[in-house]
């Protein structure tokens, strides 16, 4: 069904940890390739090696067997050439760091001029809608708007990739639902098709957002099911509301049930 | 809402601290007046305790030749402080660097906080000569040295691992890491190490000075006039201390809220 390159080729990929004498094994001979600009979702039970994966493709951890190639290139060369966004569950903001420099920070360590990492950073925070918030400082933001700095620094260096660990965990239904939405709307607009590799525990989430839903099953975490969402695009609160929306969140929730 | 908050942004003490300093205060003059109508009522003897009255009038017939042998003495607290302060820092910075180093000095460092380090004034004594302004600096620069070490360390290597993965994925150069991840996540250590290094280092110049010093010394001072039994001159000595203690501690206070506006101790909408 893959009609160009992988973007991410993952071949055979086990993890196995050593904690303390006993070996666990997080993934066990997982395979997938992901398209350019395709938005993926990893959705499971927890324990079933999500973040694993996750980690593994932005060379936060190296696997146990099997390779994983992104743009024909090693993990590591990869992460070497600024292709990964992370965002994680937590904002991990730096508290001493005002919004507009928590945005300037990768640009920073990047070496870029700093006008040209001030009107980037600027150019973000607008993104998120977050310009006029520039000189606050983290903590007198709330949860969802440390969570779309967040974001904007991610993008801040416009890398190919966008590796998210359930980034809207912590937040509230609605306000996670109107970030979904927003999530989706600056992936659209990015000026790179940009790859996202989206972790979750919320179906309807896994849903609304993707391409196609992975869905995996713990003990050894493994890929249970591929789910291609073939919902139309932009997607909205229409969407949401759709039958077709409803027979896929049903299609993915038996594969959970099933794994 | 987290608008009308951000309009608020500027450091402002919450109205309840505003008044926080009043119960300590009160509780001060209070235990004053109890220790003063003690000593005028049981007619406690001069050598036993003097009344607060007499030590302040002693203190302020002489507050120019107090200050000079109490900025003397607080010239070697400085002094000591500076070096051991400095030293530990730096130390903090190679264990970072070498956790072996860490593994072996950290464990180590802690248990020194256990060890009265006042009782090697004798030994610096010895081996910088006993009247010398360097055994006294030696003494606060060991004292200050350990919780210097300790708090740092910590500091260095509190951010979550979270921050270290984003820096990783930004291929960040080991000096990046550090100096724009340890060392700022590291401040609130510091400075809680330097305002508990200010007043170790006062006690301990004062303290090394009991041991043998210079005329002009104000713990020299206190040890002389206490043997002759002059205690309201031992006590005016003993405030001019405390005084110049203090003032140490509320320096490193404010330096404190100049380097660091963004603390979690300065803001005003606390969580
Ligand atoms: N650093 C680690 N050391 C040991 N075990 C780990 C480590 N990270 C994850 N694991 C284990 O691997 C499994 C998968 O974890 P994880 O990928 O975090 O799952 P998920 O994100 O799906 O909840 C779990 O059983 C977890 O305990
Ligand atoms: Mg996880």
């Amino acid at each position: 069904m893959m009609t160009t390159a992988p973007m991410i080729a993952i071949d055979h990929v086990s993890k196995i940890y050593n904690s303390n004498g006993s070996a666990v094994t997080a993934l066990h001979d997982v395979s997938l390739d992901i398209a350019p600009g395709e938005f993926i979702s990893l959705i499971g039970p927890s324990g079933c090696g999500k973040s694993t994966l996750m980690r593994l493709i932005g060379d936060l951890d190296q696997p146990s067997n099997g390779t994983i190639m992104v743009r024909n290139k090693t993990p590591e060369r990869a992460r070497l050439d600024r292709d990964y966004g992370i965002v994680f569950q937590a904002p991990v903001l730096y508290d001493w760091r005002s919004v507009q420099k928590n945005v300037e920070l990768p640009l920073e360590v990047m070496g870029r001029a700093p006008a040209d990492r001030h009107a980037r950073a600027h150019a973000m925070l607008k993104l998120v809608g977050l310009q006029d918030f520039g000189d606050s400082y983290p903590w007198q933001l709330s949860g969802g708007m440390q969570q779309r700095v967040s974001i904007a620094r991610a993008l801040a260096f416009a890398p190919s990739i966008l590796l998210m660990d359930e980034p809207f965990g912590a937040l509230d239904e609605i306000t996670r639902e109107r970030m979904q939405a927003e999530l989706l709307s600056i992936w659209g607009g990015a000026e790179t098709d940009t790859t996202v590799i989206f972790v979750t525990h919320s179906i309807p989430e896994a849903v609304f957002l993707s391409d196609r839903v992975v869905v995996m099953s713990p003990r050894p975490g493994r890929i249970e099911n591929v789910v291609t969402i073939n919902l139309p695009r932009p997607r909205d609160i229409v969407t949401r509301e759709s039958p077709r929306f409803f027979e896929l969140v049903t299609e993915v929730r038996e594969s959970l049930r099933e794994s | 809402m987290a608008v009308s908050r951000i309009s608020s942004a500027a450091p402002r003490l919450p109205r309840t601290t505003q008044y926080a300093f009043l119960p300590p205060v009160l509780t001060f003059l209070l235990g004053i007046g109890l220790w003063e109508a003690a000593v005028r009522l049981f007619n406690i003897p001069l050598y036993l305790l003097p009344a607060p009255s007499g030590i302040i009038s002693t203190f302020l017939s002489q507050p120019g030749y107090l200050l000079r042998i109490g900025l003397y003495t607080f010239g070697e607290a400085l002094a000591g402080f500076v070096v051991g302060c400095t030293l530990g820092t730096l130390l903090a910075a190679v264990c970072v660097r070498f956790r072996g180093l860490a593994d072996g000095l950290i464990p180590f460092s802690i248990a020194s906080n256990a060890v009265p380090i006042v009782a090697l004034s004798p030994l610096l004594g010895v081996w910088l000569g006993a009247t010398t302004a360097a055994s006294k600096i030696g003494v606060v620069a060991i004292m200050t040295l350990f919780p210097t070490l300790v708090n740092v360390y910590r500091g260095l290597t509190s951010p979550h691992p979270d921050a270290f993965q984003l820096m990783r994925s930004y291929a960040a150069r080991q000096r990046d890491i550090f100096l724009k991840l340890r060392l700022p996540a590291s401040l609130p250590y510091l400075f809680n190490a330097l305002k508990i290094c200010s007043t170790l280092s006062m006690i301990g110049a004062v303290v090394a000075e009991f041991f043998g010093g210079t005329q002009n010394a104000l713990g020299v001072y206190i040890k002389s006039q206490a043997g002759i039994l002059r205690l309201r001159e031992a006590w005016s000595g003993i405030v001019m201390a405390c005084l110049l203690g203090i003032t140490f501690y509320l320096i490193i206070v404010a330096l404190e809220r100049v380097f660091m506006p963004w603390h979690v101790s300065f803001r005003r909408d606390r969580p």
